[in-house]
């Protein structure tokens, strides 16, 4: 049998293919950005060393910092989440910040506008009020695309830009405490506030349990691969039977509702109200998340605690090395960029190569 | 003086795959060298290492005595070498002139000036004889224009080594030919070829030298004097193929599908397909032949449901299908062998394994309600890449890791391995080696046999010919004659299939 000994020669063994290279992106986009921070620091005449102990200490260093790292990355899971579950079924989802925050601020009146409710009632149905507002303003923009061929990443970021004016109205309008000169709703009743466990939050754990549970979801199940498939190559999965609309139309409305939930578990967890300025940048910082994390629903864990570390420990950054609370910002800004960078250039290229991401439907 | 490229002990790694294992190789000007192999054998891996596309591990390559630098397809291109390749690299949403100018576009006033670049394209398409339509969208074309639209690409520039991966997979005998005349002046003019093909007969036609690889080594290199077709096979597959397909009677049945009346329109809006009536029995192979373009492409996708029937209807086993819908129509008992594999056959990021089920993912055994089962999913795998020999070193190696040979085999191999009542196989050996083709030929007489029905498309007369129990003639969109394939005089359905019936 001179044909399979042949066959063997070219065939060396079963390698697992697991690409290093892709998940050395994240690692050394990273460190890169953390670099250049420090030199900025550096030059204003701070210490970058100071600045990264003090983070890292405050945001890591005990179990209150912990608690509140982990806090901070609650809202930030669920954001990642929001726009991986996009990226997966070829949607770039700008939408997550307008997804969130009428999450957040559905959430927070029927936390304090629905009275007389145990806890066991209230805080759940004021989280699914959440979720369910933010999942239609994703699927507005899921709909647009489906059916009238909008490119989600326009129809999202117009529509964030309508649910922060809208949402602005109802905080100082409508739904603003009564007698408080302040842009703000009621503080949220006991009832619908998202308990503590063991000084962690609880919604942390949903965050994780959700994570997971679309990790499963696309792993396992046929409704995942249908996602997915759709993603990866629209023609062929029309022609194996998929529903391709309809899977635009549940990718969005997923994707928003888990914003929304981000947006409802930090109202009813962290700020115990809606006031417009607390969610800024919540939605935008699940982009960086997703790409960190190569929008894989397991893989952006790492990257929100990271994040939310340096939300965190921000202020004791500032109060230890004299560094402006905004060199996060940049950092952020920074990472996204080198994170990015190369996700860019390969779906410029992509076509060229056989290997495609999971980004590949940016751009159609 | 040094020849005109050397490729000195190149050698490339990919996961699991020596795909280019330590090959030397010299073409000289006006010299046409054929490179002949397996699917998978690593001619690609190696045209494109040429190129400048990809990185070799060790070794070295010369144009003109220079070493080239390696992943640097400009300099490359600068030194005088043009390349079509096997995965068409074309724009889908510009003209067909606007991609063969593309990368050094007339122009007027630093922009493009299309009136130019048609007529330039009108000028390339007359003097090389293949016909194409300069202001057409790509992504409307069949395989086969696209196919043309690469070609002319690559001539369009005055070059001193040419390297085609595959170039005749999709075209019609007659485009061969020209093609290969085409290639016979530029040699003559003192252009160094290397041609990659399946086509033992193309090669015997016009290669000065023929260079066999096998698992990624350099196994023989001969002449087309010292050798012939079954000698070459034999060389490429290491064990000895018949080239002629061996089948016995049919014993048609019960119609299986029925086309009734059936009108399609194109792209633009034409009609494509002019009521055709047509039955293929259970039992029975059913060939169309026809030059491309009178509405083969635009008849297989109406039957498979991707493109709306304007008028007619489409039956299997007597019980009407669903108008586009693809799906539905599989479900009905139709499996497609379809032309535009990389469009709709394949999901080239996703798993081997994945691919095999594409069409029945959420089917038993695959899934169980909707969770899918990776343990079946797998086993299915393993069973489908032995027995259709599929080269790959896992299952769980992307489609898109494949060589192209081994791309159509997946796809072949879903369709074959599921029930059905018809099996529509347009183009089901493009690109395909011959071992492997050996291989398909039999499985689709075996379905016949089990009492299928099959209708196949081909730009190959011969494959048409030496498979089908029926012809079906097409010729501007109408079925002109359905004859015996016994005995079939090849002159004539040639002169049908120019329309030129009485
Ligand atoms: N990008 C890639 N990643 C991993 N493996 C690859 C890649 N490209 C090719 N290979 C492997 O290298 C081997 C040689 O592939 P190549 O495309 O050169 O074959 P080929 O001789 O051109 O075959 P065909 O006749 O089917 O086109 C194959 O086993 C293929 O699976
Ligand atoms: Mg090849």
């Amino acid at each position: 049998m001179s044909v399979n000994t042949e066959k063997k020669s070219a065939v060396l063994k079963e390698r697992r293919t697991f690409d290093v290279g892709s998940w050395l992106i994240p690692f050394v986009a990273v460190l890169v950005a953390m670099f250049i921070a420090a030199v900025l620091m550096y030059l204003q005449g701070a210490s970058p060393l100071t600045a990264y102990t003090s983070l890292l200490k405050s945001a890591f260093g005990s179990a209150p910092g912990i608690g509140k790292t982990l806090g901070k990355a609650t809202p930030l899971v669920l954001s990642g989440l929001a726009v991986t579950i996009g990226l997966r079924a070829g949607l770039f989802n700008i939408g997550a910040q307008g997804q969130l925050i009428s999450g957040a601020l559905a959430s927070a009146w029927a936390g304090y506008a629905i009275h007389g409710l145990p806890m066991a009632i209230h805080l759940p149905l004021a989280l699914l009020i959440g979720a369910f507002f933010g999942s239609l303003t994703g699927l507005i923009a899921g709909a647009l695309k489906a059916y009238r061929g909008i490119h989600e990443v326009i129809s999202t970021i117009m529509l964030n830009s309508i649910v922060i004016s809208l949402v602005d109205y109802l905080a100082s309008g409508p739904f603003k405490e009564h007698g408080q000169p302040l842009t703000r709703t009621a503080p949220v009743l006991k009832s619908a506030l998202v308990p503590k466990f063991f000084g962690l939050p609880l919604g942390f754990f949903i965050a994780l349990a959700l994570s997971y549970a679309v990790w499963w979801v696309f792993r396992r199940t046929t409704s995942g691969f249908r996602l997915e498939t759709v993603g990866r190559n629209k023609n062929a999965a029309w022609y194996a039977g998929i529903n391709v609309k309809r899977s635009i139309l549940i990718a969005m409305a997923v994707g928003g509702a888990v914003a929304g939930l981000g947006g409802a578990v930090e109202t009813l967890g962290i700020t115990g109200r809606f006031e417009p300025a607390f969610n800024a940048g919540l939605g935008f910082d699940g982009i960086t998340i997703a790409l960190l994390g190569r929008a894989n629903p397991l893989g952006i864990i790492p990257g929100a605690i990271l994040i939310g570390g340096m939300r965190a420990g921000a202020a004791s950054m500032q109060f230890d090395a004299g560094v402006a609370p905004e060199i996060v910002d940049l950092l952020m800004a920074l990472i996204l960029f080198f994170v990015s960078a190369p996700l860019l250039t390969r779906w410029l290229r992509r076509g060229k190569g056989a290997a495609s991401s999971v980004t590949g439907g940016w751009g159609s | 003086m040094a020849p005109l490229l050397e490729v000195i002990g190149v050698s490339k790694q990919y996961p699991g795959v020596l795909a280019n294992d330590d090959i030397s190789l010299t073409v000289d000007s006006g010299e046409v060298v054929a490179l002949l192999g397996e699917n998978g054998a690593g001619k690609s891996t190696l045209v494109k290492a040429v190129f400048g596309l990809l990185r070799p591990d060790a070794g070295e390559i010369r144009i003109k005595g220079e070493p080239i630098v390696f992943g640097d397809t400009n300099a490359v291109i600068g030194r005088g070498v043009g390349m079509v390749h096997q995965h068409f690299q074309l724009v889908p949403v510009m003209s067909v002139a606007e991609n063969i100018v593309l990368g050094d576009e007339p122009r007027r006033g630093g922009l493009l000036n299309m009136k130019k670049a048609r007529a330039e394209v009108r000028a390339l398409s007359e003097r090389y004889g293949l016909a194409v339509d300069p202001a057409a969208m790509v992504e409307d074309l069949p395989v086969g224009m696209q196919q043309r639209i690469e070609i002319l690409k690559a001539l369009r520039k005055e070059v001193d080594l040419l390297i085609l991966d595959e170039p005749t997979a999709v075209l019609t005998p007659q485009e061969i030919d020209e093609f290969l005349n085409v290639v016979r002046v530029l040699a003559s003019q003192g252009v160094g070829i290397v041609l990659i093909t399946h086509k033992l007969r193309e090669v015997m036609a016009v290669a000065d030298r023929v260079v066999v690889l096998r698992g990624g080594k350099v196994v023989g290199i001969t002449t087309p004097k010292e050798s012939n077709e079954e000698g070459l096979a034999q060389l490429m597959v290491g064990r000895s193929v018949v080239l002629r397909v061996n089948k016995g009677d049919a014993h048609p049945g019960k119609p299986v599908l029925t086309i009734k009346g059936l009108e399609v329109r194109d792209d633009r809006k034409l009609k494509a397909v002019d009521g055709v009536n047509l039955e293929v029995l259970s039992g029975e192979i059913v060939g169309v032949a026809g030059v491309e373009g009178n509405g083969q492409r635009e008849l297989v996708e109406a039957i498979c449901g991707m493109r709306p029937r304007a008028a007619g209807e489409v039956l299997v086993g007597g019980v009407p299908t669903e108008n586009m819908h693809p799906h539905a129509v599989h479900l009905s008992g139709i499996s497609h062998i379809p032309e535009d594999r990389e469009k709709h056959g394949l999901v080239s990021s996703y798993s081997i394994a994945d691919n095999l089920v594409l069409n029945q993912f959420d089917q038993e055994p695959f899934a169980r309600g909707w969770i899918r089962n990776a343990g079946e999913i797998t086993k299915n795998a393993h069973v489908l890449v032995k027995q259709f020999d599929i080269r790959t070193p896992s299952i769980k190696a992307t489609a898109g890791t494949l060589s192209g040979g081994n791309m159509q085999k997946v796809i072949v191999a879903r369709e074959l391995s599921q029930d059905f009542h018809v099996l529509v196989a347009a183009q089901p050996t493009r690109g395909i080696d011959v071992g492997s083709i050996e291989f398909i030929h039999k499985q689709l007489i075996a379905a016949r046999d089990r009492g299928a029905g099959v209708l196949l498309v081909s730009a190959e007369l011969d494959e048409i010919l030496s498979l089908s129990d029926r012809v079906a003639v097409m010729s501007g969109g109408k079925i002109v004659a359905v004859l015996d394939a016994t005995g079939a005089d090849r002159a004539y359905i040639g002169r049908l299939m120019a329309g030129l019936h009485d």
